[in-house]
């Protein structure tokens, strides 16, 4: 007994078979609609935006170089020298070294801050989990994704070039947009 | 009457020109090919890109102007490579015949009868043979030794079948092409490009009652500049670069000149066969505008060369070929005849 598969068989609807002088005169028809169709794309203009002059606005959420924050009031760095962000890091490009602070050098808010804070940039994958992990906000993902260099080492970004304001570089979308 | 046009002096026919000008012209005609195919590589750049949403190249110089001088400066700098395997001489001969023939060919397209500059009466044209048409199919056909010599002295598989696929090609196109141009001779009643102009300017385009032979012959014509989407003696995704594959440096760019020559030279014919070449319809346009307006009806037609270019895709081997054989020569033969039939019962 053949095989029944019942009525919920859609038949598979097939083109007319190319070939003979039929296939041809839709051949040409279809060139026809194909020109008007590029056609219709000249006439729509552009769409490039000229990278290095203009740049992609980017959303708020958007994680790029990380930034290291200070307290607004007092100055003093937010950071702590935990390592939890390091500890977060799924590919280990943050190394922290802790230092206590004294009072004639108090540099953070609570008793030890980071002494080196180094993020290397070539291994960072901008996942934002040491932004989550942190547990004073003291680091957030930033705009700024202009990041390339010509040397590896250089892209070892110091304590420094973290605290210091990324250049503003990177226009932010707005709301509506 | 032959006797009599053999016995007249050679000015009274047209034919003869003082040396001078005939050299002057030569440079002209060179010298506006030469300036001509820089613009359409431009141009085509531009184009394409404006198809595809893109800018195109607008680096270089006030809107990317002199992009094509960048280009041809790198490639005449470069080294004029040749594989181990190549034929010496061939080789570097292949790229001379393309360039040679182009610009041989270029030299037919009129762009104005005789005018007459400061007392020297002037063709607008290189040369105008009586058989304009069969010096165009000549220089079209040897053309093609170009590609196949170069292809086959490459000593590289690539360059041999882009070559081998430059003959086929050649010998399913020619054909049809010429046919496509026999029933445009027939009404016109002779090969000299210039009659050609002036008998459309009698009876009016030949665009319109030839529109069959219009068709085949710009079809035919994608063939024979080897652009998409008959492109398959070059073939860049299958073939890396058919024929030109092992090619670099100046010789490369003499290819590459005379491709981009031989889009002008097929527009050009398209022009004066079917468009009328420098006339306007319907007003009796002083002579100095001529050249203009054939520059504008070529430049139209490159306009579409780059159109086609960006719509259609690199036809299949077989399917070309049956395409020409099947459908172009048919059609063809059948445009030739009817008008032959229709030449006979009008007159």
């Amino acid at each position: 007994m053949p095989y029944n598969p019942g009525d919920d068989v859609v038949l598979v609807q097939r083109g007319p078979s190319p070939g003979g002088a039929g296939g041809a005169y839709r051949a040409f028809g279809e060139t026809l609609r194909g020109l008007k169709q590029t056609f219709q794309r000249l006439t729509e203009g552009t769409k490039t935006i000229q990278y290095p002059e203009e740049k992609v606005p980017v959303y708020p959420r958007f994680r790029g170089r990380h930034k290291l924050h200070r307290f607004e009031d007092t100055g003093l760095e937010k950071c702590v020298g935990c390592s939890l962000c390091a500890a977060a890091c799924p590919v280990d490009c943050i190394r922290v070294v802790a230092d206590e602070n004294t009072p004639e050098n108090r540099v953070s808010a609570g008793e030890r801050y980071a002494a080196v804070y180094e993020i290397n940039m070539s291994r960072c994958i901008f996942c934002g989990y040491c932004e989550i992990a942190c547990p004073f906000d003291a680091i957030t993902l930033g705009h700024d994704y202009e990041l390339s260099d010509y040397n590896r080492s250089d892209l070892i970004f110091t304590k420094e070039m973290l605290m210091a304001e990324p250049l503003d570089r990177t226009p932010l979308r707005t709301a509506g947009e | 009457m032959n006797e009599v046009v053999l016995n007249m002096p050679l000015a009274l026919v047209g034919y003869y020109e003082p040396w001078w000008v005939q050299i002057l012209k030569a440079v002209i005609i060179f010298a506006v090919g030469l300036q001509l195919v820089p613009m359409v590589l431009i141009v085509e750049r531009k184009l394409l890109g404006r198809f595809q949403h893109r800018v195109g190249p607008n680096r270089v110089g006030p809107f990317g102007m002199l992009q094509p001088i960048a280009d041809i400066l790198k490639l005449l700098t470069k080294e004029d490579f040749r594989p181990r395997t190549s034929v010496g001489f061939i080789f570097a001969l292949a790229p001379i015949i393309s360039m040679v023939t182009a610009i041989a060919a270029w030299a037919i397209i009129p762009f104005s009868n005789t005018q007459d500059i400061f007392g020297t009466e002037v063709g607008f044209y290189g040369v105008d043979p009586s058989v304009g048409v069969l010096y165009a199919f000549a220089f079209g056909a040897i053309a093609f030794y170009g590609l196949m010599l170069g292809g086959w002295a490459s000593g590289s598989k690539y360059s041999f079948l882009g070559a081998m696929r430059a003959a086929a090609q050649l010998i399913s196109y020619e054909v049809s092409q010429g046919l496509a141009l026999v029933g445009v001779i027939m009404m016109a009643g002779t090969l000299s490009l210039t009659e050609v102009v002036e008998a459309q300017q009698a009876e009016g385009w030949y665009v319109f009652p030839q529109i069959v032979g219009f068709i085949i012959f710009v079809i035919a014509g994608f063939a024979e500049t080897n652009r998409a989407p008959f492109d398959l003696p070059e073939a860049d995704a299958e073939l890396v670069g058919g024929y030109s594959t092992e090619y670099g440096g100046g010789r490369f760019a003499s290819f590459f000149f005379a491709e981009y020559l031989n889009v002008l030279v097929i527009s050009g014919l398209t022009v004066t066969m079917f468009l009328g070449g420098w006339d306007i319809p319907f007003w009796d346009e002083p002579g100095w505008i001529h050249p203009f307006v054939v520059l504008f009806k070529i430049s139209l037609f490159v306009f579409f060369f780059i159109w086609v270019r960006a719509t259609l895709p690199r036809l299949r081997y077989d399917q070309l070929m049956s395409f020409g054989w099947k459908i172009l020569l048919p059609l063809a033969t059948v445009n030739a005849l009817v008008t032959a039939i229709l030449v006979v019962v009008i007159d």
